[in-house]
C-alpha cells in the first residue's frame, strides 16, 4: 500500500509523547517527496490517455492515486507542523539558548524558525507592563515562597546571583536561592527542588 | 524534558478528523473490509493475495480508512464499506450487556474513533452503531473516572490496559 513511509514519520514522532524532539527524518522526507512525484507522473499519463482514447474506466485508479497524494501531504505538513510545536515548546523549557544536542536535531529551516520566535516572544514581553517588560516564562506556576531550598544535581560551575555572590554549584551541594534564578536550571535538570 | 509546554493537535470530536492531529492519522490508517463496485486498472500489485495486472469488481479486500473514506461515494459505483466485528450486531449485543468488560485495546485501540469514522459509510445500522458507541462510552466512563481520581499510589497499568485511547486520554 502506497504511504508506508509516510505512517513511519508519523509513528516516530507519535511514540514520543513526553515531546521530545527526535533528529530531522531528511532520508524519509525525500523518500516521501520521491513516491508523490511517482504518483503523479503515473497519473498524469492515465489521464491523458483517458483523455485522448476516451479511456473512462481508468478514472478510479486515478482517484486512489490522487487520494494517496493527498495522504502523503497531510502526513508530511502534520509531522512538520508537530516539530514545530515540539520547537517551540523548547524556548519555553530551556530558554533562549538551546543545547547543542537538540539544535543538532533540527533542520536549518526549524532553526530559523526558533529564531524567529524568539523574536517575536521577546518582543512581546517587552512591551507588557506598560512598557517596562515582563519575562513571562518565569515562574510558570504560582510560588509559594521567593527562596527554595535547591540541590544541584550536575556539576554546573559557577552561578552569580543579584547581590553579587557567586556560588558554585557542584553535584550534591545544596543552596538556599531566589526561585526566579533556579526555575530555568530547575527544568533543564541541573538542579532540584528540596521539599522538606 | 517536562510536558509542559508541549501541546500536540489534538484528535477531532465525533465524525470529524483534524487534519493536523497525529492521532487522527493514526486511527485513520486501521483498515477496513470493503468490496469493489468497479475495477481499478493497473493497481493489480496493491491486491497481494491474487498477481492479477488489474483489481477487478467485486473483489474483497482491505483498505485503511483514508483510502476508504477517499474513495467511497454514497451512490456506491466505487466500493462498498463492511462493518468490522466489533460494530456489528452480535458485538454490540455484549457491549450493551456489560460495556465494562471489554478489553477495548484490543478490540483495536480506537474503537471510538473507527467507530464513528465508520458512520461516513451509510450503513443502514448507522443509528444502531452510534448508539452503541454512545451507551458503551458512558457505561464505561463513570468506572474510569472513579479509578483514575483513586489512582494516586496504586499501579493502574492493568485497567489502563483495557482501555481506548480516547479513554486512556481522559485518564490521564
Amino acid at each position: 500500500m502506497f504511504c508506508e513511509k509516510a505512517m513511519e514519520m508519523i509513528r516516530e514522532l507519535h511514540r514520543m509523547s513526553d515531546g521530545q524532539l527526535p533528529a530531522f527524518n531528511e532520508d524519509g522526507l525525500r523518500q516521501v517527496l520521491q513516491e508523490m512525484e511517482a504518483l503523479y507522473e503515473q497519473n498524469q499519463a492515465d489521464v491523458n490517455e483517458a483523455k485522448s482514447f476516451g479511456r473512462s474506466d481508468l478514472i478510479p485508479s486515478i482517484k486512489l492515486r490522487h487520494c494517496c497524494l493527498l495522504r502523503n501531504q497531510r502526513c508530511i505538513t502534520a509531522y512538520l507542523y508537530d516539530r514545530l510545536l515540539r520547537i517551540r515548546a523548547l524556548r519555553w523549557e530551556y530558554g533562549s539558548v538551546l543545547p547543542a544536542n537538540v539544535r543538532f536535531h533540527m533542520s536549518a529551516e526549524e532553526v530559523q524558525w526558533f529564531g524567529q520566535y524568539k523574536k517575536s516572544l521577546a518582543s512581546f514581553m517587552r512591551s507588557l507592563g506598560e512598557g517596562e517588560g515582563l519575562d513571562i516564562t518565569q515562574d510558570i506556576k504560582p510560588p509559594k515562597s521567593l527562596y527554595i531550598q535547591v540541590r544541584c544535581l550536575k556539576d554546573h560551575g559557577e552561578f552569580e546571583i543579584e547581590d553579587g555572590t557567586v556560588i558554585l554549584l557542584k553535584k550534591n551541594s545544596q543552596h538556599f536561592l531566589p526561585r526566579w534564578k533556579c526555575e530555568q536550571l530547575i527544568r533543564q535538570g541541573v538542579l532540584e527542588h528540596v521539599v522538606s | 524534558m517536562s510536558t509542559q509546554s508541549y501541546f500536540p493537535v489534538p484528535p477531532g470530536v465525533g465524525m470529524e478528523e483534524n487534519f493536523l492531529s497525529l492521532d487522527d492519522i493514526l486511527l485513520s490508517h486501521e483498515r477496513l473490509p470493503v468490496r469493489t463496485e468497479c475495477s481499478f486498472p493497473r493497481l493489480g500489485f496493491l491486491e497481494r493475495s491474487s498477481d492479477a495486472h488489474d483489481i477487478p469488481e467485486g473483489t474483497k479486500m482491505e483498505l485503511p480508512l483514508w483510502l476508504s473514506k477517499g474513495l467511497y461515494e454514497r451512490k456506491r459505483k466505487v466500493l462498498s464499506v463492511d462493518l468490522p466485528k466489533v460494530y456489528k450486531e452480535g458485538w454490540r449485543t455484549v457491549f450493551t450487556a456489560d460495556p465494562c468488560v471489554v478489553d477495548l485495546h484490543k478490540m483495536g485501540p480506537y474503537y471510538y474513533g473507527l467507530g464513528s469514522q465508520i458512520l461516513h459509510f451509510d450503513s443502514p445500522e448507522n443509528s444502531d452503531i452510534a448508539q452503541a458507541l454512545l451507551q458503551t462510552f458512558i457505561g464505561r466512563f463513570r468506572r474510569t473516572m472513579d479509578s483514575s481520581q483513586n489512582a494516586y499510589n496504586e499501579d493502574t497499568s492493568a485497567l489502563v490496559e483495557r482501555l481506548d485511547s480516547l479513554e486512556k486520554a481522559l485518564f490521564r
